[in-house]
Formats: C-alpha cells, sequence, structure tokens
C-alpha cells in the first residue's frame, strides 16, 4: 500500500512541479506529484523523456533544457502518479483524482493528502474567439506544438500562423525546420503597440538573450520567403464544414488566403481552475489580461496550506516556473521546521526570478492580444464553445440585467458544457466589463466549484480507493 | 472517412505501430501518441457534432481544456481523446451530440 499521508502534494509535472519536487526531496520531503498527462514536462517539455534525438533538436535548444530537469527529477524518492486527474483540492491539502481506466464506466478514485499542497496547473492558450474558430482545421499554436513534440506531426496542407506572440513564432521556425514553409503568417501585432512597448524595452534588458532570440525566430521566418502580414484586423475563418481560408485586413485591404489548417495564438494565460476551486482569492491583471492568484512571495495563498507556482500563478515562462517551484518547495521545507535560513537560501533563486520575469512587462505590452480579437464585436461569434453561446446573447443578457459571468448560466446555460467555463471564461468576463462599461476586476470570474474536471458518478458513489 | 489528413507524420517509418479502429475502419498508428494525435494523422477531420448545433467540431488545445476532441472510446462516450494514448484494437467513435446517460446495470469492462 502507498502512503497517502505526505509532506507536500504536487499538481503537475511541468517546470515549476518538477523543479518542487527535486527541491523538496533535497530536504528529505516525502512527495507526491500528480499529473493529468501520462509522460512527465509538461506541455513546455512534452514527451522529454521519449522525444527521439532528431526531433528534439529540431524543437531546440529551450526544449533541450527539460533533459535537465527530468532527470534531477527521476533521482529523487518523489511517488509519481501519472495519468492522474485531480479532482478537488481543499484548504487543509486533501487532493482527490481519477485514473482513467480505458474502457471503463468508472476510474479508480483515489485521495491522498498533503501537509502542503502546490499547484502548478501551467497555462492554457488564452481564447481567440473570431468567426470560424469552432470549424475543424483551426486550432491553438500550443495544440499544433503539442502534436509536434507528442507525435512528430506537422501540417500535412496549407497552414496559417495568426495572430501575435512569442509561441507563434517559435512553431513557425520550429516547421521551417521540418521542411514546413507556411502559406502565410498573419501577425496581429499592431504597429501602435511597438511604441508602446518600447518604454519598456530598457528594463527588459536583463532578459536580453530572450530578446535576440525573439528578433532570430522572426528574421528565419522572413528569410523563408513565407508571406509575412503584419498589423493584420478583423481574423476570420472560412469554410463550410471545416476550414478552408483566412480572410483579414491588411493595410486597408480586405485579404483571403486559402488554407486547411489555421493555427492560432495570442499568448497564454494562467490556468486557474484548480486555484479557483478552493474558493482563494483571485484579482484581474490588466497587463496580462487575465486572472492570477493573490500569493506571498512564496506563492502560498492566504492562510492555506496551498501554493501556487509557475504559469497558473501568472505567466512567467518555463525558466521562471522553475525557480518558483524551487521557492516554493523552500518556503514550505521552512514551514516544517526543516530548513532555518529561508531567505539566504531563497535568495539566489529570488534573484533569477527578477532576471528571468525582466522582459515580461515588455512582452505583455508588445503582444497584447487587440480588443476585437478579445472582446469580437460581431454578435455572431461564439464564445461558449461547449454549449454554443454567442457574443451577441452575451450582451443580450447584459441588457437584461445581467451583472457578471455567473449569470450567464442560468440566462443561456453559457459556461455550463464539459470544458467548465475554462475556455470562454476570460472572454464572457471581458465582454459583461465592456458593455457594462466596468473593470473586468469588478464584472468578476465564474464560481470555480469542484469537481473541476469532469468524473463518472461511479467515482463518487464508490469513494476514494486506497492502492 | 475524410480523405486528406490535417497532419502527417514525416519520420513514420521506424517505430512501433498498434492498429486502432476508427468508425470500424482499421488504422495503423505509431506507439505511444495520443488518440487525437492518430486521428489527425490518420484523415479523421471531424471527432464529434456539438450539442446544440450538430456543428462538426475536432480538437483545439489537444492539452485537456478544451473538451472538443471528446469520442466514444471502447463504447464509453465523452473520452478526451488527447489526454488518452492509442492501444492495440482500441475501438473509437464519432460522438454525435450530448452524450447518453448510461444506465446503472451496464457492466464494467
Amino acid at each position: 500500500m502507498t502512503t497517502n499521508n505526505v509532506d507536500l502534494v504536487i499538481i503537475g509535472s511541468g517546470p515549476a512541479g518538477l523543479a518542487a519536487a527535486s527541491e523538496a526531496d533535497k530536504h528529505g520531503l516525502s512527495v507526491v506529484l500528480l499529473d493529468e498527462q501520462t509522460m512527465i514536462g509538461g506541455q513546455i517539455y512534452r514527451n522529454i523523456e521519449y522525444a527521439p534525438p532528431a526531433r528534439a533538436e529540431i524543437l531546440g535548444k529551450d526544449y533541450a533544457k527539460g533533459e535537465q530537469l527530468a532527470s534531477e527529477f527521476r533521482r529523487t524518492a518523489t511517488d509519481y502518479r501519472g495519468g492522474a486527474t485531480v479532482w478537488n483540492v481543499t484548504n487543509d491539502g486533501v487532493v482527490d483524482y481519477v485514473t482513467a481506466k480505458p474502457g471503463a464506466h468508472t476510474s479508480g478514485n483515489s485521495s491522498v493528502k498533503g501537509k502542503f499542497v502546490l499547484m502548478a496547473s501551467g497555462a492554457m492558450e488564452r481564447p481567440f474567439p473570431i468567426k470560424g474558430w469552432t470549424l475543424p482545421g483551426a486550432m491553438g499554436a500550443g495544440a499544433a506544438q503539442i502534436l509536434l513534440k507528442g507525435a512528430g506531426a506537422v501540417p500535412a496542407g496549407p497552414v496559417i500562423l495568426a495572430g501575435c506572440g512569442p509561441l507563434l513564432y517559435l512553431l513557425a521556425w520550429q516547421y521551417l525546420r521540418m521542411g514546413i514553409t507556411p502559406a502565410a503568417l498573419v501577425d496581429t501585432t499592431a504597429y501602435a503597440s511597438y511604441f508602446r512597448a518600447l518604454p519598456r524595452l530598457f528594463s527588459a534588458l536583463p532578459g536580453w538573450r530572450d530578446l535576440v532570440k525573439g528578433v532570430k525566430l522572426l528574421a528565419s521566418v522572413r528569410a523563408s520567403g513565407a508571406p509575412v502580414y503584419s498589423g493584420a484586423k478583423n481574423l476570420e475563418i472560412e469554410g463550410e464544414g471545416a476550414t478552408e481560408a483566412l480572410a483579414f485586413t491588411h493595410r486597408g485591404k480586405r485579404l483571403r488566403i486559402p488554407a486547411s489548417l489555421v493555427v492560432l495564438h495570442q499568448g497564454v494565460v494562467p490556468n486557474t481552475q484548480l486555484s479557483m476551486s478552493t474558493g482563494s482569492e483571485h484579482v484581474w491583471d490588466p497587463d496580462q489580461l487575465c486572472w492570477q492568484p493573490v500569493t506571498d512571495k512564496w506563492g502560498r495563498m492566504g492562510n492555506t496550506s496551498l501554493y501556487v507556482a509557475g504559469d497558473s500563478r501568472g505567466i512567467v515562462g518555463a525558466l521562471a516556473s522553475e525557480t518558483q517551484g524551487r521557492i516554493a518547495a523552500l518556503s514550505v521545507a521552512n514551514r516544517l521546521g526543516i530548513i532555518k535560513n529561508l531567505e539566504a537560501m531563497a535568495a539566489p533563486h529570488l534573484d533569477a526570478l527578477k532576471r528571468y520575469t525582466s522582459i515580461r512587462p515588455f512582452l505583455d505590452t508588445l503582444y497584447r492580444p487587440s480588443d476585437e480579437h478579445r472582446i469580437p464585436p460581431d454578435d455572431e461569434v461564439q464564445i461558449c464553445r461547449c454549449e454554443e453561446v454567442t457574443a451577441g446573447q452575451i450582451r443580450g443578457y447584459v441588457k437584461l440585467g445581467c451583472l457578471g459571468p455567473n449569470q450567464t448560466k442560468s440566462f443561456g446555460r453559457c459556461g455550463m458544457g464539459p470544458c467548465q467555463g475554462r475556455f470562454c471564461g476570460l472572454t464572457v468576463t471581458e465582454i459583461i466589463a465592456q458593455k457594462r462599461q466596468v473593470q473586468p476586476g469588478e464584472v468578476g470570474h465564474y464560481r470555480i466549484r469542484p469537481p473541476v474536471k469532469p468524473i463518472y458518478l461511479g467515482d463518487f458513489a464508490q469513494g476514494p480507493q486506497q492502492d | 472517412m475524410d480523405t486528406s489528413s490535417l497532419f502527417k507524420i514525416p519520420d513514420v517509418k521506424s517505430g512501433k505501430t498498434v492498429t486502432i479502429t476508427f468508425e470500424g475502419f482499421p488504422i495503423e498508428v505509431p506507439a505511444g501518441i495520443s488518440v487525437a494525435a492518430a486521428l489527425l494523422t490518420s484523415g479523421v477531420l471531424q471527432f464529434r457534432t456539438s450539442v446544440v448545433g450538430a456543428e462538426p467540431r475536432a480538437p483545439y488545445c489537444m492539452m485537456g481544456v478544451c473538451f472538443e476532441c471528446l469520442v466514444e472510446i471502447d463504447g464509453v462516450a465523452s473520452r478526451q481523446s488527447c489526454l488518452i494514448g492509442v492501444c492495440d484494437g482500441m475501438q473509437i467513435r464519432r460522438q454525435s451530440g450530448g452524450k447518453k446517460l448510461q444506465t446503472c446495470t451496464e457492466k464494467k469492462s
């Protein structure tokens, strides 16, 4: 039987989770690491232990950095449980999860109790609500990159990369290295953003390596001969039953480029579903345009036994996530009385964190997604993909007196499908805020409750099983 | 089945494969990839139809967030195909509209 009372339960095996497990292990903490995926690495280092060398080479040096982290983690005594879908976290450290079994109508329901819990559930693709974004053949850049990392898959037909942000350019560069030239790169970065971002360039200089990398990526895309359309507006995916083309406005002209695959991206946002479900306070970040949990500098949420680290705490990137994982683990070790000189031990990590995140304000300003692609003016655009609720319907609810996202549920089932509001939440909040002419922070988010993932009724009935 | 794939796997020659079925058609795919990746590289464009408007849908996020990739796997509906790895003999079907409730007396397989 495995122990189900441990010092630290970590949720998520991306950079933050792996680093936290390694750091905690160093100080002798007992650790259980749960991850929904069956392989460690999270999304950024997906398939890191199994990707063939040729593929890892194409993915680039930043991806290869994950190997070190993975092997450091494998040397620890961590009790790693992959394929575990967490559906409940309590403020005193109980974590309930199910382990899916193919072909079974129930999963195995298990429970583990940590003196502390670290949530490192990472980021998710920011919604890109435009006309036609629900068509097959329209997907996120994150998804396309996951297909590349996990399966070595590349587009078979004409592909357009559309939107803005480092991940989009990185994917373009990786496709080029695989011999795939995109039909077009449709860049939505507004010209005005370059000027707005300029004053923040100086403070980004400690992160000069990332800046240089970004410039190189863009240069290689331009050099490839793939048409690049900068400052594109009013994106729309066209097609009957599947993606056929991307239409957009470029320098005042309406263009239409045929493609069977349109890869969309306008940044990533924290996946806050878990931290929100615990009832802890979250605030709207007007620069990153998303919700972030309120934590102390170690990542602890209020007076709970819960910590958050990595992109689920606020978008910081892989290296900073790793550092936040170590900082959180040190703080936990300190609270357990294992280490005394927390400030001194954490100092180098806190310094590194400052360096890794110095580029963020610059990136957040430069690649701020445009209002029209976050809050679609077109009433027909679907916002809630699960229950098929449109922007016009949501604005209609506001006219009828709907003040926040929770009420949209009773008005029209918005946010009540299987994704539980993950993919429409931010958009619904911003649409309501715009219509009511108030700040998103005032409108609030959906109330997130456990189970945070859909689970079988049989799992409830069965209760937790002991291994 | 659809004829042209959205994605392809260029270096597929080497390595282990497994055989799964989609709507009864056998497909040989590399071992170790997700069901969603297997379908997207095998010419499947539409994974399900949406619950309200019966519109065609396919994966959007590939990481367990969007629930667009729901399919029926080995008789169990609403499985997230991006989170489940392929196994030899796995039977996959499209999902039409909403999930039907299964009766309690149905045997666990």
